[in-house]
């Protein structure tokens, strides 16, 4: 047998689920795995490049490798294959019964080996973390050990209890566990079982919800959110009593955020209601498996991990860089330069998926493919904010095949299955390089089949970061984040939760959430703490005693103090916090609304966007230029605005800051002449410029540039930590600088760069060392200049206003009555004024804190960085700008300028009116 | 303090009302030099212990905050009158619920000096064991003070009640403030307490208050008042 045909191999299950319409293919080829022997010979070509680094070679192996880390103490990374050579079919036999091998047998096809593996773990009475690529069988995988289970069952006898639920998955997105109900069902009925399954999300029908309290399904689907209603009801012991397993789809997804944080509380409760539970995690590839291992499993004994099987290998995806014909812009984020490149491509390919990193990205890159498609080729747009009926549409046209291209952000990013893509475009840069792979992942959808993509950077900079992910793509590395400690407003959140359950010992619940993964290092004052918020506030002024959601009843006990409280937390509970976002209505031009109520809604529009806009203004959006013509009763009105150009929605910058990987990448990447030669001659003769005008930096310096322009002076730094630490060292230099006399006048952040403009000679200043560079960047900037700028920062209330929902300290909403964002805003950034004054240790103050030091501020990341450049600052003070510089030059202006400028504004206003009035 | 005094210590703009000289001060209160006569309104104290009762337990310290910035006011200004104007409990069991130290802090503040509480809608009665003297409505000079503006057009009206902000727009960003809104004839005040929202005064509630070619918002700014001219407002 050849290697290629090797490795393109029969899928049992492609596109990632079960086999369904359009995804099937039968396979000539018996499995790779049942052909060990065979493969034996041919095994050399096949080892990934990612097993040649990182594992030792150990006998033969097939694409498909399964790899089974039982041993906790194994160091990581240590590949080891089991069994080899392995019959796999002998294998199937043994762990699957007899109705399993004869579908299998119908269909033509072999089960995989990991499919097995996972299976005889899970039969060992282990749980188990699978991690593997997009395409290779994850979902039926993890369904295997619940339906040979229920398989073997005997029927219910009438007479017979009912029986409770026997496995519940859980994914991150409604639209997955619908999928799956769909996909799975059909094995399902061809294998003879008659398993129950149904979904229960924010959508299922009051009815059917109440209906699966009294006849639960075997295999219920559902979110987070759902899990957390379900274990705060007063029978959730008894409705989860005979559970079996629960599947976790998409895990490396759903760890990384609150909801994750919620859900492992959730997974702590259900371990106590049914201590012998299993958990199986379908991940993709991720940095640290171990953490998701331990996330799996009680932390009760500390330190314990879930089996893992790692399935590697899969094509090695086609990815390009664009080279493109035309000028590569210095700045900007459209990449409207290469739009007949990209439509050209269209043309060439069967379905085309874009990503673009934001919404209005998306909505411009739309726009300027229409005004070239001159074929009128089907090219649609997909993103979060438009109306759901929309999106629905969207689905459904791409599902049938009906569309050419789709431009998305990354509403799409996760693992369902909307027909043929052959071809990923990436606008922007990835700014991850793991985030980079998962979306390439979604080409052809078949682990086996090389995915195509072509990476098209924005600007300069951009095609340094396309160059290091795609070079980290190819080395297989991983950027993933690692986890954060569980949010103390989360907890809050559970505990009630817990309470309107059933009443809890202070004791027992605090050894539950330790055995949470992300609260295992959770101190018991803390957690008292926390349970005195959610009784009384947890305030210093003991003034809520009479007011108390839960009480400590003399048993030991604390209870929910009345039947309300439970009420209001179920229609709290979660931890998305929308941005206060208005429903953007079509109207008849010139009509501000009160006539003609009746148009369509197109989606919904962020609040601080629209306060921007005037009458008459046009912006982009759900693919067309529209007018802005009002606002009234949290409706934004617009019309259909004449010609096509357009003030586009505000650029928020990207949603995702560049990984502290890939920013060192691009680091050696300036620093190595050698690898100039794989970018854009362009590109190369940018950098080439700057070494010869200014200095270009070594890995691990940091260059600052000063340089006078107009009659202003610049200082540049390019320090590639990610906008967000970036805003918050501009933040913090702008106040020294400031107390220094350097008359800073205000500063623009960037992913890779920041530049700050004063009004004083800075260069001269530090030439003169007052101050010194290093005394500038001193880490001591991180004390009492962040506290001070901290207090007052919107960014703080921002996070305040999350974690005071989140914790229940304020609802979301009110039995029959929805607050409007503006209220909530209203009213938590004035709680947050006062309790900074009158309590700044107050949980929930400590809790904002935490968020934002690895939230929206990146405090962590700056220290980091600040700690490594110290003593390695190089100073360049230059007479004009550098070539390195112009590209966040070009942002100023374009760009919100940060500061604490609010008042300044109102002064600009007052000014004008007084000139008006002649009163100056 | 003589006004100019006033004008110059406080950084704050004077203003007239039917023939009477007004200092606005960002903080929110509204100074007649010439009667020694302090305006507060809508204190709204105890909201924080009045949500909750409904199960929403935000921090019990609003009324301390607020009964302090009235304090610096207080000492600021010297006046010999104080007219709370209206909303001053945020419900009618408010000052019976008061910690027994900020009844004592307020009792402080108000003694040797004649104290009005003007009834508002969330306080109509007279608050709970406190000095004062509970009013409807007062009468002074040509000035009247009453919680909720009139519908019919009064010179000379001080109201509060709507709780007025204001928001203007440059270079692309926003800034909403409270703000008073008067048009040379009436004057609304903004809400003090520490926990009270706002309003904007190009709502529908203002409608048919103002003389537009005259409406200006006095917004509170962290140094001054801001005089914007109603032209330059934006509704939301």
């Amino acid at each position: 047998m050849r290697p290629d045909t090797l490795a393109r191999g029969a899928p049992l299950c492609p596109a990632g689920h079960l086999p369904h319409k359009g995804g099937d293919r039968l396979s000539s080829l018996i499995s790779p795995i049942a052909n060990a022997e065979k493969e034996a010979l041919s095994a050399e070509l096949l080892i990934s490049l990612l097993q040649g680094l990182q594992g030792e070679k150990e006998g033969a192996r097939s694409p498909f490798v399964p790899i089974l880390l039982g041993d906790c103490a194994a160091p990581r990374y240590l590949w080891r294959v089991t069994e080899q050579p392995r019959l796999a079919e002998q294998n199937a036999a043994a762990h699957l019964p007899e109705p399993f091998l004869k579908w299998f047998a119908q269909k033509g096809w072999s089960p995989r080996a990991h499919q097995i593996e996972l299976l005889a773990t899970a039969q060992a009475g282990q749980s188990v973390l699978l991690i593997a690529p997009t395409g290779a069988g994850k979902t039926l995988a993890g369904f295997l050990p619940s339906l040979t289970e229920l398989a073997g069952r005997p029927g219910r006898r009438p007479g017979q209890a009912r029986r409770g639920i026997h496995t519940l998955y859980i994914s991150p997105l409604k639209a997955l566990a619908v999928d799956i109900e769909r996909n799975l069902g059909k094995p399902v009925e061809e294998i003879g079982l008659s398993v129950t399954i149904e979904t229960r999300t924010g959508d299922t029908p009051a009815h059917k919800r109440q209906r699966q309290k009294l006849a639960p399904p075997e295999i219920l689907l559902t979110t987070p959110e759902q899990l957390a209603l379900l274990i705060a009801a007063p029978d959730a012991r008894r409705f989860f009593e005979d559970l079996r397993y629960v599947v976790l789809d998409e895990l490396h997804s759903l760890v990384t955020s609150k909801r994750g944080h919620l859900l492992a509380l959730g997974l702590a409760r259900l371990r106590s209601f049914v201590p012998g539970l299993q958990t199986i995690g379908l991940s993709a590839t991720v940095a640290e498996p171990d953490e998701l291992r331990r996330w799996l499993v009680s932390q009760n004994p500390p330190g314990g991990m879930a089996e893992l099987i790692v399935v590697t290998g899969g094509a090695k995806p086609e990815i390009s860089i664009l080279d493109s014909e035309e000028h590569v812009p210095w700045a900007g984020h459209s990449a409207r330069y290469a739009t007949p490149e990209i439509y050209n491509e269209i043309k060439r390919h069967k379905t085309t998926l874009l990503f673009v990193n934001t919404r209005s990205q998306a909505e411009l890159l739309f726009q300027e493919l229409w005004r070239v498609n001159d074929d009128t080729l089907p090219i649609a747009l997909h993103h979060g904010s438009l109306d759901v009926a929309q999106r629905r549409r969207v689905e459904r046209a791409m599902g049938e095949n009906a569309l050419r291209a789709i431009v998305a952000t990354s509403t799409l990013d996760l693992g369902i299955d909307w027909g043929d893509v052959d071809l990923v475009v990436h606008v922007g840069a990835p700014k991850g390089a793991s985030r980079l792979a998962q979306r390439i992942g979604r080409a052809n959808h078949r682990m086996d089949e090389p995915s195509k993509a072509i990476l098209i950077p924005a600007n300069r900079f951009e095609v340094l970061e396309c160059r290091a992910a795609l070079d980290a793509n190819y080395l297989g590395a991983q950027d993933t984040p690692p986890l954060v400690n569980g949010g103390l407003d989360v907890l809050a959140q559970h505990v009630l939760g817990c309470a309107c359950g059933a009443p809890f010992r202070a004791d027992d619940l605090f050894e539950e959430v330790r055995a949470a993964a992300p609260y295992a290092e959770l101190d018991r004052p803390t957690f008292d703490r926390v349970v005195d918020f959610v009784a009384t506030g947890g305030y210093a002024l003991k003034n809520y005693e009479r007011y108390a959601r839960i009480r400590l009843n003399k048993d030991g006990l604390w209870r929910v103090s009345n039947p309300r409280i439970a009420q209001q937390y179920r229609l709290n509970v979660g931890t998305i916090i929308e941005v206060p976002a208005l429903n953007v209505r079509y109207v008849r031009a010139g009509s501000k609304g009160s006539a003609s109520r009746g148009g369509r809604v197109l989606g919904k529009i962020e609040e601080a966007f629209l306060e921007t806009l005037t009458h008459g203004d046009t912006f982009m959006f759900a693919g067309k230029v529209l007018r802005f013509e009002g606002i009234r009763d949290n409706e934004c009105f617009v019309s259909n605005a004449p010609g096509s150009d357009a003030k586009v929605p505000y650029y928020g910058g990207g949603k995702f800051p560049l990984s502290t990987y890939l920013a060192e990448q691009v680091r050696i990447m300036l620093d190595d002449r050698q690898r100039w030669k794989k970018l854009p001659e362009q590109v190369a003769d940018w950098l080439r410029f700057q070494a010869d005008k200014s200095v270009l930096p070594k890995r691990d310096d940091l260059l600052i540039e000063t340089f006078p322009r107009g009659n202003r002076y610049y200082l540049v730094a390019y320090p590639f930590e990610g906008r967000l630490a970036h805003q918050t060292l501009g933040m913090l230099l702008t106040r020294r600088l400031d107390r220094a006399g350097a008359r800073p006048l205000g500063f623009v952040a960037t992913d890779y760069a920041l530049a700050i403009w004063s009004l004083a000679d800075m260069g001269r200043m530090f030439r003169a060392r007052k101050p010194s560079l290093s005394q500038l960047f001193d880490q001591d900037m991180l004390g009492d200049d962040l506290e001070a700028w901290l207090a007052g920062s919107w960014l703080l209330k921002r996070t305040f206003r999350n974690c005071a929902l989140i914790s229940g300290l304020i609802e979301k909403r009110h039995p029959g009555q929805e607050k409007s964002g503006r209220q909530v805003t209203v009213s938590t950034d004035l709680i947050y004024d006062v309790l900074r004054s009158h309590e700044p240790d107050h949980i929930l103050l400590q809790a904002t804190r935490a968020d934002a030091a690895t939230g929206l501020l990146d405090v962590s990341r700056l220290a980091e960085m600040l700690s490594r450049i110290q003593g390695r600052i190089v100073h360049k003070h230059l007479e004009q700008i550098s070539p390195l510089a112009v590209p966040i030059m070009l942002e100023i202006g374009k760009m919100p300028v940060h500061g604490e400028a609010d008042d300044t504004l109102l002064m600009d206003a007052a000014t004008l009116v007084e000139e008006a009035m002649g009163t100056k | 303090m003589t006004f100019a005094l006033a004008m110059t210590a406080l950084q704050a703009d004077p203003v007239g009302i039917a023939g009477e000289r007004a200092i606005c001060d960002r903080r929110g209160v509204l100074y007649f030099p010439e009667l020694r006569l302090l305006t507060v309104s809508d204190l709204h104290l105890e909201k924080g212990s009045s949500l909750a009762r409904r199960g929403t337990l935000i921090p019990p310290y609003d009324t301390g905050a607020t009964l302090l910035r009235l304090q610096a006011v207080i000492a600021d200004y010297q006046p010999a009158i104080v007219i709370s104007l209206g909303d001053s409990f945020h419900d009618g069991g408010g000052a019976a619920r008061m910690h027994s130290s900020f009844r004592e802090r307020l009792e402080a503040l108000m003694a040797g000096r004649d104290w009005f509480w003007v009834a508002g809608n969330h306080d109509p009665d007279a608050p709970a064991d406190l000095p004062g003297e509970t009013v409807r409505e007062l009468a002074i000079g040509s000035l009247v003070f009453r919680h909720e503006p009139s519908a019919v057009r009064v010179e000379g009206e001080i109201s509060g009640h709507l709780h007025p902000c204001a928001r203007i727009v440059q270079q692309g960003r926003s800034v909403r403030r409270r703000c008073f809104a008067g048009d040379g004839g009436r004057m609304i005040m903004p809400a003090f307490g520490a926990y009270t929202g706002s309003l904007n005064v190009l709502d529908r509630a203002y409608a048919g208050l103002f003389r537009r070619e005259t409406l200006m918002a006095y917004m509170l700014g962290t140094e001054r008042i801001f005089a914007i001219s109603g032209s330059m407002l934006r509704p939301g």
